[in-house]
């Protein structure tokens, strides 16, 4: 055989990987990252439905949803801090922040959506708690004294300025948790060293498939949450929820996978490392789970529960079960993003492998305490806030 | 009896004064840097650098790897591990084997990094072999480095005189610089917790030495050297008529590491 015709001899013949690039640097933690801020940013999205939209159906979820922002978001810095080769070193990405790079704003948005939330959820609760100091004795009236930020005034003039803060603070809070989240995508997007990562339509996945895991989030911890404590669930709610979730699931899905065809239908060099990656080390965490069983079959579901009025009961039972297979397909995008893109090697000739352990630093056991740790703050919080307006605490 | 006392204070006291200055003397002489004139001892490798204390603004150093002439027997990674002490496992340089069998199929291998050499040719090529050749990696020096670009704190940095380096003191560790080199020269040292690559020797070349692998290579297939000096091996390559290119010069970093006789089948 002659010499192969221009083109061809890029076809990759052998598995060689460059020697720096066996060990896989942004492990299960950085996964985590953005799955934590995305469930941050949906949930932020969810109470300014309501809040600046006025989507009266999502009423019961507003405030709760603000909550389990909150526990998302104070430990959306944990997974970062325990990569860190030198976390000491953290904040210099605030005091001597590099203005090319963009993680070095992480620190900047992160600070000022936590202002901005917890700004959020001290007007919004400060009658609840004005009425919940009053009943209070000890610490816990000192806790609600602070939280009220020194005052008492519920009276009609009052609650009418707080609705008009609240009411900017939403607004602002959408772009904000946009931004917050966008901004993840291109952490991602703007490393044009990387084929998979490379994409302007990268910041938007992530914001979308942020909204996905928010909206999903809630109806998931709402339901089970009313279900234990045995209290009534509000099926419109549930039933809006679900609208938006599948809309919102619609554009994500569809963005996924215009990525990908983009990729294959221009078919560059690039398309050559990806198809070998799509078909070799992703196969089944791309595929099979995040396309087949947790993209598609949700998808349907949804459609099903948006457009036919089921029995209060079949929506309830496949409401959180849809939710938490939205919420699986979230978690193995970014696995499939995070860690399959880094498998990829720049040799283009390549890919190495990547198995998490149980017991590393970075390893599969500090990823489900890092998990956890929300859930157990929200419940925290839980004793403080009431999670829903018409609460018992507050009624007597 | 009272003269023998006062003879043992006075021994006493003698003895703990020579103690005291022995051991300021000892601990002196392990600070004062000792070996510091010992570059200046070698000969000047690189002309009109000792005695310059400033930017080398006037200068505009190029890194040249003749791919026809590496002959894969790994000195240079073995004086750069020695050089800088390089965990095992990670590579600021290395040596890249390729063997194109008459197939047209290429295959490329770089066991431990080519640091042992290859004196065992490859056992596993289907056909027979048309053509094979070595290829040196190292940093590209990019005249727009990607990692400075992602670099959150500012660690990694271009010097006036072209060099990218890594102050491993500022350096947080988020391995961002990683994910961005086109060219996986970067690697986060285990020991320092630090990113870490190839400087092209800057301590070297700021006292008129070459860079270690540039010293040791036995056929003068790494040369190094400076583009405004006309006069200078490098500036003659790449000036010449020859088969040049860089890698990847599709990412844009427009690399200050050529090749000569570089390969298509080279990424």
């Amino acid at each position: 055989m002659s010499v192969a015709a221009h083109g061809d001899v890029a076809v990759a013949a052998a598995n060689f990987i460059f020697p720096n690039d066996l060990h896989v640097h942004w492990s299960l933690m950085i996964v985590l990252y953005p799955y934590i801020t995305g469930l941050v940013a949906g949930a932020f999205i969810v109470s300014s439905l309501y809040h600046v939209f006025h989507i009266k159906a999502l009423k019961p979820v507003a405030r709760f949803s603000l909550l389990f922002a909150l526990a998302f978001l104070i430990c959306a810095t944990w997974p970062l801090l325990n990569h860190l080769g030198r976390p000491e070193r953290a904040l210099s990405m605030m005091l001597t922040p590099n203005p090319t790079s963009a993680m070095a704003g992480f620190g900047y948005i992160y600070s000022a959506y936590f202002i901005v939330l917890l700004l959020e959820i001290i007007f919004i609760f400060r009658p609840t708690v004005v009425a919940l100091g009053k009943k209070a004795t000890g610490f816990m009236k000192v806790l609600y004294g602070v939280l009220s930020i020194g005052s008492d005034n519920v009276s009609e003039r009052a609650l009418k300025l707080d609705h008009k803060i609240i009411a900017f603070l939403a607004a602002i809070g959408i772009p904000m948790a946009c931004v917050l989240h966008g901004y993840v995508g291109f952490i991602f997007g703007g490393i044009k060293a990387n084929p998979l990562w490379a994409t302007p339509l990268m910041p938007l996945i992530f914001l979308l498939s942020a909204c996905v895991s928010g909206i999903a989030g809630i109806i998931l911890t709402y339901i089970l949450i009313m279900k234990f404590s045995g209290k009534e669930i509000d099926v419109e709610c549930v039933q809006t929820l679900v609208k938006f979730l599948w809309g919102f699931f619609i554009l994500d899905f569809v963005f996924e996978m215009l990525e990908l065809f983009s990729h294959f239908y221009m078919a560059t060099h690039h398309w050559h490392t990806l198809e070998a990656l799509y078909s070799g080390p992703l196969f089944n965490t791309f595929w099979v789970a995040q396309v087949g069983i947790f993209s598609v079959i949700p998808f349907f579901l949804l459609m099903f529960m948006s457009l036919i009025r089921f029995k209060d009961s079949i929506l309830l039972f496949f409401a959180p079960i849809v939710s938490l297979m939205i919420l699986m397909q979230v978690l193995l995008m970014r696995w499939n993003v995070v860690v399959g893109g880094q498998l990829m090697s720049k040799s283009e000739r390549g890919a190495t492998t990547f198995h998490p352990m149980w017991f590393e630093k970075e390893g599969i056991l500090v990823a489900i305490i890092i998990m956890v740790a929300p859930v157990v703050i929200l419940w925290l919080i839980g004793k403080i806030l009431p999670f829903w307006m018409d609460s018992d605490s507050i009624k007597a | 009896m009272i003269d023998i006392k006062k003879e043992i204070q006075k021994d006493r006291r003698a003895f703990i004064k020579n103690v005291l200055s022995g051991t300021i003397a000892g601990s002196l002489l392990m600070v004062i840097p000792a070996g510091a004139a010992l570059d200046k001892r070698l000969p000047e490798q690189l002309p009109g650098m000792r005695g310059d204390d400033s930017p080398f603004t006037e200068k505009k150093f190029a890194f040249v790897v003749d791919v026809t002439a590496c002959i894969g027997c790994g000195s240079c990674c073995v004086a750069d591990k020695n050089e800088y002490n390089v965990p095992d496992g990670n590579y600021r340089t290395w040596v890249e084997r390729y063997i194109i069998d008459d197939h047209d199929e290429v295959f490329v291998d770089s066991p431990n990094g080519g640091l042992d050499g290859y004196s065992k040719p490859r056992t596993d090529i289907p056909n027979p072999v048309r053509d094979t050749f070595f290829v040196p990696k190292l940093c590209n020096m990019c005249e727009k480095p990607s990692c400075v670009q992602v670099c959150p704190v500012g660690a990694t940095y271009k010097t006036e005189d072209g060099f990218v380096l890594i102050d491993k003191d500022r350096c947080v560790g988020c391995g961002y610089c990683i994910q961005a080199c086109p060219y996986s020269v970067r690697f986060l040292n285990p020991v320092t917790r630090t990113a870490e690559k190839c400087t092209w020797c800057y301590h070297r070349v700021r006292e008129g030495l070459l860079p270690a692998c540039v010293n040791v290579c036995p056929v003068h297939a790494r040369k190094f050297g400076d583009l405004n000096d006309k006069t200078s091996e490098v500036y003659k390559i790449l000036r010449e008529p020859h088969v040049i290119s860089v890698l990847k010069p599709g990412m844009g970093n427009q690399p200050a590491l050529h090749y000569l006789g570089l390969r298509r089948e080279v990424v």
